[in-house]
């Protein structure tokens, strides 16, 4: 039946039922058909977190993890309602062995890093605890989110995985004026676009001469070539380094 | 004199009790007083149309708010009732009679959704009330059939259903005819049997069950080869429509359980996924049409059924129509079933086609597998419990389109009562991948006529009117009004919220009104 799988909830096993058994094959088939979409093939991240760390964010403990697998964290994850408790609970075990994997061997030097992060123009996009623009995707945590294989390609190729929110959008309106952006909403009678210098504009569909989606383009620009290996080692590690928020 | 004025109330009221407000004559003759909307497709026919004309392609961006109402659950899916200056809205386990003027809360009624409900494969919502004589029926998630004074909001009655333990529940609108109010059940993810009851509408009595999945020694049983049948499925959670000269109710049946995993029950899986004809008196079986046979793709009929007569090849019929979650549109004769025209309305990827008989002509290999199949559409369907709306006056059927394919897997499916109990599942396409639309068909052959294109799919029904407009909703929060005959867009208006809704609409004094929910909050639109 399923009428609404965005609205929907996923059972939960009763309160005084034992903790089920999870089973980690059966957990990485499901994770890999149900959740790498988001979480990456190998759990390293995408459009989700990157879950290959001890310590996640929204489940400190087993049943935290299972509840959140089973319900989701509105809006951004679904709860899996199509898995049963005890595959619910496989995935979890599955997710913890990912998390026990020992943390990457990061490269390089974090502290020389961050002088190539300020002095090559990072944060004129990027903001990290408040300090910088909110043009790009904010990396206060980025560490905690993505892979150390996942920040490097993002640097040297951007256009690789654009984040979902990133979407680059060329409006051109009926006088022929062209504005590129960012789409930061979109509907389907209208659209809200922020270009390079943070401007917020709203149009009416109906208006434009033309409205192209920039499918696989970035804003932010390679930066191959413009880092030697080493300053582009340096600056992953301190990348990899921003784990929270203080 | 104080006591002759408090004589004459008691009289007044006296006399109020004893005429039914609102006899089951008059919802027949809906069309006699389209002031009101008093069944949930408006009419028994299930057409979702109003005759009402004052609001008109030249006027409609005039529209403006003219009351809200907020309720206190996300994700409104209500289609309300309005009758003689008031309009009835319910929610999750709750009701409430509003003041169709301002909107003011008249009455509420709430029932406590138990703590150990468990919502198996849908959301905690409720799609509207059933009014008849003098009272408001409810369903409710753990399983009541509730009525209600639609004076006062107080319990006249409450009969149990079912169990909802097992994974039994209610979110429908219930469907009040001559003498009884029928329900259909909701659980097809829980491995349970389906059914549809009808209930006598003074004592709250069962009069009659019709199961969904035929028992030992009843016709049909021999589509399940296996002791499948006992956990087969076949909800019924969309309201049906009714043919008050025929005595018959016309009900969607939804999917056969597993969902996803075919492989434990061989067979067509009667009466899943079919549309079913019943007797208002009895709930025998008439006919059936099975559109989607052994379906592995969570394909529910579980659509409201729309009545119209229409002309197909030179001869007048007597037509039920359903643009089906499968990507198919169907035109049937309602008096014996019989297929009479259809084609794909939207994206499909499993089917050649429909035979001569309105079977489809399966594509192999588009079953879910342990590797995943792609297939169009999603498990959502092309469309799914929103109502389509049929307009007498252009004779064009108007649905809301889906287009999204997914990823199907097939899994291993235990049954264990109160569990899911899906054997698999989808993984859908990215976002800017899928798209939707309203489409207008011609209503006798299916053909497109029209389209508009939405951002995403939709979850909104669509209302037609006399005045030449389609009213539905976006997931982004757009309401908004196309011209029936062309699909140009007219009017929209952001509402703040999803609508996965069905719009109304009726007259508040002498002026056509239109209403809709957006998530937490009612809108009434009005000139």
């Amino acid at each position: 039946m399923l009428s609404c799988a965005s609205f929907a909830l996923a059972q939960t096993p009763a309160a005084d039922e034992p903790a089920p058994a999870g089973d980690p094959v059966l957990g990485q088939q499901r994770f890999e058909s149900q959740c790498a979409l988001c979480h990456g093939q190998d759990g390293s991240g995408g459009r989700g977190p990157n879950l290959r760390r001890p310590k996640l964010d929204h489940a400190p403990d087993d049943e935290a993890l299972r509840k959140v697998i089973a319900d989701g964290i509105q809006p951004e994850m679904p709860g899996a309602w199509q898995l049963s408790p005890h595959e619910v609970a496989s995935v979890a075990a599955y997710v913890r062995k990912l998390g026990a994997v020992p943390p990457e061997a990061v490269p390089g030097d974090a502290a020389h890093g961050e002088q190539i992060y300020k002095t090559k123009g990072c944060a004129n996009c990027h903001m990290i605890r408040g300090v910088g623009s909110g043009f790009g995707p904010e990396l206060t945590e980025i560490g905690a989110r993505r892979s150390v294989a996942h920040l490097r390609e993002s640097i040297v190729a951007p256009e690789a995985s654009v984040p979902d929110r990133f979407m680059l959008v060329e409006a051109v309106t009926a006088s022929g004026a062209s504005v590129r952006g960012l789409r930061m909403n979109e509907d389907t009678f209208t659209i809200q676009i922020k270009d390079a210098k943070g401007q917020f504009t709203s149009y009416r569909k109906a208006d434009l001469k033309e409205l192209r989606k920039l499918r696989g383009k970035s804003p932010m620009p390679s930066y191959q070539g413009a880092l030697t290996p080493e300053e582009l080692t340096d600056l992953v590690a301190y990348l990899a380094g921003l784990r929270s928020k203080s | 004199m104080k006591a002759v004025s408090a004589g004459f109330g008691a009289a007044a009221l006296f006399a109020s009790i004893l005429a039914a407000q609102v006899p089951y004559e008059r919802i027949v003759n809906a069309d006699r007083e389209p002031g009101n909307w008093l069944t949930y497709s408006r009419n028994y026919l299930g057409q979702r149309f109003t005759p009402l004309n004052q609001i008109t392609p030249a006027n409609v961006t005039q529209l403006k708010v003219k009351w809200a109402y907020q309720f206190d659950v996300p994700n409104n899916e209500v289609s309300p009732i309005v009758a003689d200056g008031v309009m009835y809205v319910t929610g999750p386990n709750r009701a409430a009679a509003l003041d169709l003027k301002t909107g003011r809360e008249l009455w509420h009624w709430r029932r406590p959704i138990p703590a150990d409900y468990q919502n198996i494969g849908f959301g905690r919502v409720n799609r509207g009330p059933a009014i008849l004589d003098d009272k408001l029926f409810v369903a409710t998630l753990d399983c009541y059939l509730v009525a209600l004074d639609i004076k006062s909001g107080q319990e006249r009655w409450a009969t149990q259903v079912a169990d909802y333990k097992p994974g039994y529940s209610m979110t429908l609108a219930p469907l009040a005819y001559r003498g009884k109010v029928a329900v259909g059940i909701s659980g097809g993810e829980a491995g349970i049997r389906g059914f549809v009851d009808a209930y006598d509408v003074n004592t709250g009595k069962r009069a009659w069950r019709f199961y969904t999945i035929p028992g030992p020694g009843e016709a049909g049983h021999d589509s399940w080869k296996t002791d499948a049948w006992q956990t087969g499925g076949g909800s019924t959670w969309v309201t049906g429509a009714y043919d008050p000269e025929a005595n018959l109710l016309y009900w969607g049946v939804g999917n056969p359980g597993p969902d996803w995993n075919g492989d434990p029950r061989p067979g067509d899986n009667l009466y899943t996924c079919s549309l079913v004809a019943l007797d208002g008196d009895t709930g025998k079986i008439r006919w059936h049409f099975q559109f989607t046979p052994h379906d592995t793709h969570d394909w529910d009929a579980a659509h409201v059924p729309v009545l119209f007569e229409t002309t197909i090849r030179g001869q007048k019929h007597k037509v039920v129509a359903n643009a089906n979650r499968n990507a198919f549109y169907y035109v049937l004769d309602r008096e014996n079933g019989q297929f009479l025209a259809g084609q794909a309305y939207s994206k499909q990827t499993w089917a050649k086609g429909l035979d001569d008989g309105g079977h489809p002509m399966v594509i192999p290999g588009t079953e879910p597998s342990d590797e995943g199949t792609l297939v169009w559409p999603n498990l959502n369907g092309a469309t799914v419990w929103f109502s389509p709306s049929y307009s007498p006056a252009l004779g064009l059927f108007y649905v809301a389109v889906r287009e999204t394919g997914a990823t199907y897997f097939k899994r291993e499916a235990d049954y264990k009562p109160g569990t899911f109990f899906a054997g698999g599942g989808q993984r859908e396409l990215p976002p800017d991948d899928v798209w939707g639309a309203i489409r207008a068909l011609d209503a006798a052959s299916g053909k497109l006529v029209w389209e508009f294109k939405l951002n995403s799919p939709p979850w909104a029904g669509v209302l037609s009117t006399a005045g030449g407009l389609v009213f539905s909703g976006t997931t982004e929060g757009n309401f908004f009004a196309l011209d029936a005959k062309t699909g140009k867009p007219l009017w929209d208006f952001q509402a703040g919220g999803g609508i996965g809704a069905n719009p109304i609409s009726f007259l508040i004094g002498n002026q056509q009104h239109v209403a809709i929910a957006a998530d937490r909050v009612l809108y009434v639109f009005g000139l």
